[in-house]
């Protein structure tokens, strides 16, 4: 295959597994006869266009509350590893607790949280995004920064090299990819988390109570269109991040 | 382009070690890596440690760059400990692997020791394409490490170990990794560099031409525990041209270091 026909096809693929599945949906939806469960894809097409300010509105509380959790649990994430990177006692100290906080159910957590920062708050929601997002990143980042090479580290032992010009010079340019790879997880989680966390109470407003609030209330073709803004919105976090990576690798190549 | 090199008027030893030794392990488990090693190297004096795989020389370069530390007996280099010559940056190294860091461009990986010391950027470039164009890397000067053969990976380590002129170069088979074309080339050119810069070195190898070739005295070492058993000196001047590979004198040498390796007390051929 020549290599134009293979990256045309590449692009074609994708888009044709796209249509077959609208073209499955369709037939699903229009055979059924109970429309109310599965709305075909126009009926969801038209609640997008009529109501497009409703929805931008919930994906734009959805979309600050995964960003504010992606951010903090990033930010969580790269000091604590930073943190067991340099003392051996921090990585035994986090280690299970990492292991906890990757096991711990959002769906329990949430309601709990929901009430401790009064059903008006935002931050509990936040808070569950956060912790989705801190787990991939801190396991990425801390075996990142350990990836530096013996001989490499008595390079710069040879040099007299501090332990911060080191750190800056070549354990953290090591780590950056890896910071990555757990960016391109998280920021898929942390939307989902946000979405699941506004399901189960808080505020009402987002996507994941509008959701509830409409399949509940028997408008199932709205609750659908803000299904696929969710899916939208989870698109662009990973986009955005990729994007990010793709820029800083062309000076920092792996 | 000029290589301005330091007057050899000190007549301290680059490296002088007495008695020195380095165990690893405890009690039952202890292995001797290298024991009761005397060893003086005068400044400007290429000197090479050859020996099987076991018989310590690489430990033996460790402690000279203070990258380990002896268990026994002392060590000094430049009349200092060997900490203080690292930290006052007497030596230069390369080791086996290049050691280079991959996000870093072939002029930014030479220019790693003087940026780490902080020459400032304009003396830092000038001198850096100086070096690239010393190891003849100078059409690679931005191309990444992944972009290079191992030669020229290893071109970059020694330009790297030259910045800053060091009076003292440590290698640990800087050529071990190469193919015996490409390995003779780089012999060249680093017997050309060393030349220039009047720089003593500590070259380990298990090659016995290779060692013949660069050094003016060769170390014969020998395994369990590492000890020197041999010295031989090679008297052919600092300017060697690549015909010496094919004299007579040079094939003698060769058999003289052979000889020294194979009839050390412990070690049979079976080790090589």
């Amino acid at each position: 295959m020549s290599p134009t026909a293979e990256r045309t096809l590449r692009i074609l693929m994708p888009i044709l597994v796209g249509v077959l599945l609208v073209v499955a949906w369709w037939a699903l939806s229009a055979n059924q006869g109970r429309v109310v469960l599965v709305p075909t894809p126009a009926m969801v097409g038209e609640q997008i266009a009529t109501y497009p300010e409703l929805i931008l509105k919930a994906t734009g509380v959805t979309a600050l509350n995964a960003l504010v959790g992606l951010g903090l649990g990033a930010v969580l994430a790269i000091v604590l590893a930073g943190l067991a990177a340099w003392l051996r006692i921090v990585d035994w100290m986090l280690a299970p607790v990492v292991a906890a906080v990757a096991v711990v159910p959002i769906v329990a957590l949430t309601p709990i949280l929901n009430t401790m920062f009064g059903a008006s708050s935002q931050f509990g929601r936040q808070l569950v995004a956060a912790l989705a997002a801190f787990v991939p990143i801190f396991i990425n980042v801390l075996r990142g920064l350990r990836q530096a090479k013996p001989v490499q580290r008595d390079l710069f032992s040879s040099l007299a090299a501090g332990g911060g010009q080191t750190f800056a010079k070549l354990t953290l340019p090591t780590a950056v990819p890896y910071l990555f790879t757990g960016l391109r997880i998280a920021s898929s989680l942390a939307v989902i988390s946000a979405l699941v966390a506004e399901y189960f109470g808080g505020p009402a407003n987002g996507l994941g109570t509008a959701i509830a609030t409409y399949a509940k209330s028997g408008k199932a073709s709205l609750a659908w269109a803000h299904v696929v803004a969710a899916i939208a919105l989870g698109l662009v976090f990973f986009l955005v991040t990729v994007l990010i990576e793709r820029i800083v690798a062309r000076r920092i190549p792996a | 382009m000029r290589f301005d090199t330091r007057p050899v008027q000190d007549a301290v030893p680059a490296v002088r070690a007495v008695g020195v030794g380095r165990t690893f392990g405890k009690r039952s488990k202890a292995v001797d890596a290298i024991t009761a090693v005397d060893l003086e190297i005068a400044a400007g004096e290429f000197v090479s440690l050859i020996g099987p795989s076991g018989c310590g020389k690489s430990t033996l370069m460790r402690l000279i760059a203070d990258l380990d530390a002896p268990t026994s007996g002392t060590l000094q280099v430049f009349g200092k400990t060997a900490r203080a010559a690292r930290l006052d940056q007497e030596y230069g190294i390369a080791f086996q692997q290049a050691g280079l860091l991959p996000w870093r461009t072939v002029l930014q990986n030479i220019a790693l020791p003087l940026e780490l010391h902080g020459m400032p950027y304009a003396e830092r470039a000038e001198r850096t394409e100086q070096l690239a164009d010393l190891v003849g890397l100078t059409d690679f000067r931005d191309h990444r490490p992944d972009q290079l053969s191992g030669g020229m990976q290893q071109r970059v380590a020694i330009a790297r170990a030259i910045a800053e002129k060091p009076r003292l170069l440590l290698m640990d088979e800087p050529f071990g990794a190469l193919d015996e074309m490409t390995r003779e080339r780089m012999q060249g050119e680093l017997a050309r560099i060393v030349a220039r810069t009047g720089a003593a070195a500590v070259f380990v190898t298990h090659s016995i031409p290779e060692a013949v070739f660069l050094s003016d005295r060769v170390v014969v070492m020998s395994p369990r525990p590492g000890r020197i058993v041999a010295e031989i000196e090679v008297p052919f001047g600092k300017d060697r041209a690549e015909l010496l590979r094919e004299s007579p004198e040079f094939f003698a040498k060769v058999t003289e270091v052979r000889e020294a390796l194979h009839g050390a007390p412990v070690e049979r051929a079976n080790e090589r």
